[in-house]
């Protein structure tokens, strides 16, 4: 985008105020419009992560945190095998909820893309799936209680329909319903971008395959699933991240039986044990960053928009 | 493939997307019809009566801590929320549609922003306040927690916006003798106006209903979220669905009123033109 607007539009922008004075402004335009945005950035998030960052080498007790350099919240953290244990089982939620959400997602962007031919009815389904993406997360959450509980809807209904005889007790407070919530908050992520993706693909190109004499099968293997990586690929940095980075789905949805990193980092919060909070939340970005430079060596984001 | 007949492959997708709209709105159902539970009634079904009991429960103060506050203070940061990510987010794309020393650097910054993890804001910026000596409140530390992670998003919808932008119009504009602030005033806003209204919607329902990045940032007062939060762990009635649907509502009706205004604007266009 820069490209196209930035040759023509310095010098027109130039002309008028060159009239009144030196052609100042114009060349400090930019800056002054961006410059809320870098001081909100710098200020809530720069300065913030680099305050994690130097709390996460202080020494605390029981009271109180004092500035020190000590390597012992990143050795404790380390050697610690719950740590690890910990960091397994949010892979684990991370995964399998990528896996999940991808696979609806590309579903359901795949039915509004290709296979929903009006417009309006495209926007409209569209909207129905994005609505409850405006909604509180956790009323979203705590809505499966009633269903998933033990005497919920589901446990009911299989009892009355006489397909079991004991209410399942896995499913409310587990991990499947850990997931499940993640699913059920998640997968928009995931449809939007992909079907973004979809939209912009040229549909001569499905044309051009069909005279070829691909079957649709090899369509959607060979021509729209490759043009959609970006897209699969975005979704997918926003669920893992979000996933990796979250403590009141498990917590409410385990019912205290699970744990994931957020969860932790937010109990050492609660702990007011800050620097052993830090040192896990320095981890933790660095793990999560790691993810998504491997993620994005798939797609560059700034030709997405 | 189906892309041109309504084949098998056409009814088996229809039916997986019906299962997923089900599943995106079946719970909240639940909760909508569990929250008119009758006085005696419990956390799931059957339904023992139907009453009102729970929603006028709510507005009792010893019910629930601070419901009616919580809700004010929760809009009211929405709507600063909303104002400074449309502001903010627009001044910013204005900046990227040309080059300037550290583009690359902000823009950076800003996805950054969406990928550190939300606890890692509410606890960074709740240190440093403390460290400061500054006392957290909604209205300053939350507020910018909460743009970190509007800004971001607001950013990316007005590159998007303005990618569809035709530059034509500026052009002419400014062929016809206009500066570049009438050409910014009576030309570019009208044309992004419903993009603008949408990049508010988002700033505000992610505001209104942002929980992680508020945990440290809020200070002594809480938002609607947070308090929600403190009744999931303390609260066994229905009270709790009757907030929820409460909630769910309000968040309908923004979104309804967002929708209808759209649709006006759009009439209103095109009987003029």
């Amino acid at each position: 985008m820069t490209d196209t607007t930035a040759s023509s539009r310095p010098s027109a922008a130039a002309g008028p105020a060159a009239r009144r004075g030196p052609a100042l402004l114009p060349r400090l335009a930019p800056y002054l419009q961006a410059a809320p945005l870098t001081v909100v950035l710098v200020l809530f998030l720069l300065v913030p992560i680099l305050t994690i960052v130097a709390v996460s080498f202080w020494d605390y007790d029981s009271v109180r945190i004092y500035p020190d350099f000590v390597l012992t919240n990143y050795t404790e953290l380390l050697s610690s095998p719950v740590t690890w244990k910990t960091y397994l089982s949010t892979l684990k939620y991370a995964a399998l909820t990528w896996a999940i959400t991808a696979v609806i997602g590309f579903t359901v962007a795949y039915f509004l893309a290709f296979h929903v031919r009006s417009t309006t009815w495209q926007m409209v389904l569209f909207l129905l799936c994005t609505i409850p993406f405006w909604t509180s997360n956790i009323i979203r959450m705590i809505s499966w209680i009633p269903f998933l509980g033990r005497n919920g809807l589901l446990n009911s209904g299989l009892i009355s329909a006489g397909i079991i005889d004991q209410p399942l007790e896995f499913l409310l407070f587990s991990d499947f319903s850990v997931v499940l919530a993640f699913v059920h908050l998640y997968t928009l992520f995931m449809v939007v971008p992909v079907f973004n993706s979809m939209m912009r693909i040229d549909r001569a190109l499905i044309e051009a395959a069909r005279d070829g004499g691909a079957g649709g099968a090899q369509i959607l293997w060979n021509v729209i699933l490759p043009l959609t990586k970006p897209g699969i690929a975005i979704g997918s940095i926003f669920v893992v991240t979000l996933v990796m980075g979250d403590f009141i789905t498990v917590r409410l949805m385990s019912g205290g039986q699970s744990a994931s990193i957020g969860l932790m980092i937010a109990n050492e919060i609660s702990l007011l044990q800050y620097p052993a909070a830090a040192a896990n939340a320095v981890v933790l970005l660095a793990v999560v960053l790691m993810m998504v430079a491997a993620m994005l060596r798939v797609v560059d984001i700034r030709k997405e928009l | 493939m189906g892309a041109l007949g309504k084949g098998l492959s056409f009814y088996l997708l229809a039916a997986f997307f019906a299962l997923f709209v089900l599943f995106l709105y079946g719970p909240t159902v639940t909760i909508l019809i569990l929250s008119f539970q009758g006085p005696d009634g419990g956390l799931t079904f059957p339904m023992n009566g139907v009453s009102l009991h729970w929603f006028r429960n709510l507005f009792e103060q010893q019910a629930v801590g601070d419901f009616g506050g919580s809700f004010r203070r929760s809009i009211a940061l929405g709507l600063m929320v909303m104002v400074l990510t449309v502001v903010v987010s627009l001044l910013a794309g204005f900046a990227f549609r040309r080059r300037f020393r550290g583009s690359g650097a902000l823009f950076y910054l800003a996805v950054a922003s969406l990928i550190v993890p939300s606890i890692l804001v509410s606890l960074g910026i709740g240190l440093l306040f403390t460290i400061l000596g500054l006392e957290p409140a909604w209205y300053s530390s939350a507020l910018g927690a909460h743009l970190t992670w509007t800004l971001p998003f607001g950013l990316l919808i007005v590159f998007a916006i303005f990618n569809r932008f035709n530059p034509a119009y500026e052009e002419a504009a400014r062929d016809l003798g206009a500066t570049p602030w009438q050409t910014v005033r009576h030309v570019v806003l009208p044309i992004l106006l419903p993009s603008l209204i949408g990049v508010g919607l988002f700033g505000f329902t992610l505001s209104y209903d942002e929980f992680a990045r508020t945990l440290m940032t809020a200070g002594s007062f809480n938002t609607l979220p947070l308090e929600i939060y403190g009744m999931t762990t303390n609260v066994t009635t229905p009270v709790l669905y009757a907030l929820g649907s409460l909630t769910t509502v309000f968040s309908f009706t923004v979104i309804g009123l967002f929708l209808l205004g759209l649709l006006a604007l759009r009439r209103r266009r095109g009987a003029a033109a």
